[in-house]
């Protein structure tokens, strides 16, 4: 998929479905955050059918004052769980890529807004690392390394839709699963619940 | 070239030792943990999960070409030293040498620090603090040389750590029901499939240091006790049967192994304890014999 996203291709995306990203990737990571929503300053730039990654990369500053990233690698999403109503509220972000997951509270902002979370493999810098192109730039540099990156990627993912606009997770899913198997592996173990 | 052990360029070989271990361990995975991670891409049946898994391999992949770290997180530097029979060190230089061997590569490669005051949240950008990185000491007979071990354990995965001072009479009943609670609980946070180490016995911090030592025996080895063996095998199985799978997005290798260690405890005591190691199973070796050679190992 090409970025910008429009709400319809939000929208048409299944939990279970693999997608890849080209075009741009917003960097963002808790800093970044704070200062958009509980500091209340605008970010300097269009979110529209933006994908948020949660992330503060590894870079080398070049000569030139371009960065070049040495390890960009995805953080855990939830600690950044409540600031995805208001990405997508507003700014209209359409798709937030991160590990481990959101809330339930989220899970219904993305249904009533029509956004996706999209689970990336935690732990696999090294891959991530290759599919940034360029950081083409970076905004609010004051906070380094959670500034606001604007990385350009070609082909990244693959990425698992892991929540979408219908109100699916795959995570309910399989800790509802874990728990109705939880009584046949407990009496195999010999333990009540 | 051979090194007397507590010679001038022991201690200089050490801090370089300190550096390496630290640095290779977070780009070369071992090889009993991507054997078991290959087995797993063999057992796993769903798109999602085999998709998972096979982004694992060429994050393995693409390290070994580049020489590039697995993971972002650089995690808590922790060392394990054993002192073998015979091995007479200055343990004060020892581990000063690998703290400013941490620090080096930190500096030099150079690597994100991620340790900072519990306090001030202050990070010097060395990878090391009050307390970091954490040195383990032992001595055994069993061995005749200087071994350690560099776990660069990840954030993720260390978050899910988990003790319980449980009853006797609970039994291992109760153990196992809070293995599974803790497994269950953590779903996809520590970045499965892990290899969860079990603590049983001891006194508290024992039994949290007895199941963050499981998590650095070799995957697929079993414990030498029998009765404990068919233990880790039966929670092996009883947590691969959760089905919560690689990244927790749902499959049927949620642990790549169970490891349980034990030390005998109190007669009113019942103390469990759960860790996790993220699926990179990162740790590094560095065996400095009396004859002066060294090898570095998993």
């Amino acid at each position: 998929m090409s970025t910008p996203l429009s709400e319809a291709q939000a929208r048409s995306l299944r939990v279970g479905d693999s997608v890849y990203i080209t075009g741009i990737i917003w960097g963002i990571r808790d800093a970044t955050y704070i200062r958009m929503f509980d500091k209340h300053q605008r970010a300097p730039v269009d979110l529209s059918g933006a994908v948020l990654l949660h992330v503060a990369p590894n870079v080398r500053k070049l000569p030139d004052g371009r960065y070049e990233p040495m390890t960009v690698g995805t953080t855990t999403s939830m600690r950044m769980d409540r600031f995805t109503e208001p990405s997508l509220r507003e700014y209209g972000v359409r798709a937030i890529v991160g590990k481990g997951g959101l809330s339930e509270s989220s899970s219904n902002a993305l249904k009533e807004l029509g956004g996706v979370y999209l689970a990336i493999v935690g732990g696999a810098a090294s891959v991530e690392t290759e599919q940034v192109e360029a950081i083409e730039n970076v905004y609010w540099e004051d906070l380094m390394p959670e500034c606001l990156w604007q990385f350009r990627v070609r082909d990244f993912g693959p990425l698992t839709v892991a929540m979408d606009a219908t109100g699916s997770s795959i995570y309910r899913d399989v800790a509802a699963t874990a728990q109705e198997r939880l009584a046949q592996i407990y009496a195999k173990l010999g333990i009540t619940p | 070239m051979t090194i007397a052990i507590n010679s001038e360029p022991f201690y200089e070989l050490v801090e370089d030792l300190g550096k390496r271990l630290y640095l290779e361990s977070q780009i070369d995975i071992p090889p009993d943990v991507r054997a078991a991670i290959k087995r797993a891409m063999e057992r796993e049946s769903s798109q999602v999960a085999r998709g998972v898994v096979n982004t694992m391999l060429r994050a393995i992949e693409i390290s070994d070409r580049k020489q590039t770290l697995v993971c972002q997180d650089t995690g808590f530097p922790i060392f394990f030293i054993t002192i073998g029979r015979g091995v007479l060190v200055d343990g004060a230089r020892l581990t000063a040498a690998l703290t400013r061997g941490v620090e080096r590569a930190t500096k030099e490669h150079p690597l994100r620090s991620s340790i900072v005051s519990p306090i001030t949240r202050e990070n010097h950008q060395t990878s090391t603090g009050d307390g970091i990185p954490v040195m383990h000491v032992e001595f055994s007979n069993d061995i005749d040389y200087l071994d350690i071990l560099m776990l660069p354990k990840g954030s993720g995965s260390e978050s899910m750590s988990f003790l319980k001072m449980l009853f006797p009479s609970d039994g291992l009943a109760g153990v196992k029901k809070f293995i599974m609670e803790c497994t269950v609980g953590a779903g996809g946070k520590p970045c499965p499939p892990t290899i969860v180490g079990v603590g049983i016995g001891g006194t508290s911090d024992l039994c949290v240091l007895l199941a963050k030592k499981a998590t650095f025996r070799p995957v697929g080895e079993r414990h030498p006790d029998p009765q404990i063996a068919a233990l880790e095998l039966e929670l092996l199985e009883a947590i691969n049967a959760t089905g919560i799978g690689p990244m927790g997005l749902g499959g049927d290798t949620t642990a790549l192994d169970v490891k349980i260690e034990t030390a005998w405890t109190h007669i009113t005591c019942n103390p469990v304890a759960v860790t996790m190691q993220c699926w990179r199973g990162e740790r590094r070796r560095a065996k400095i014999f009396p004859d002066g050679k060294y090898e570095v190992t998993y």
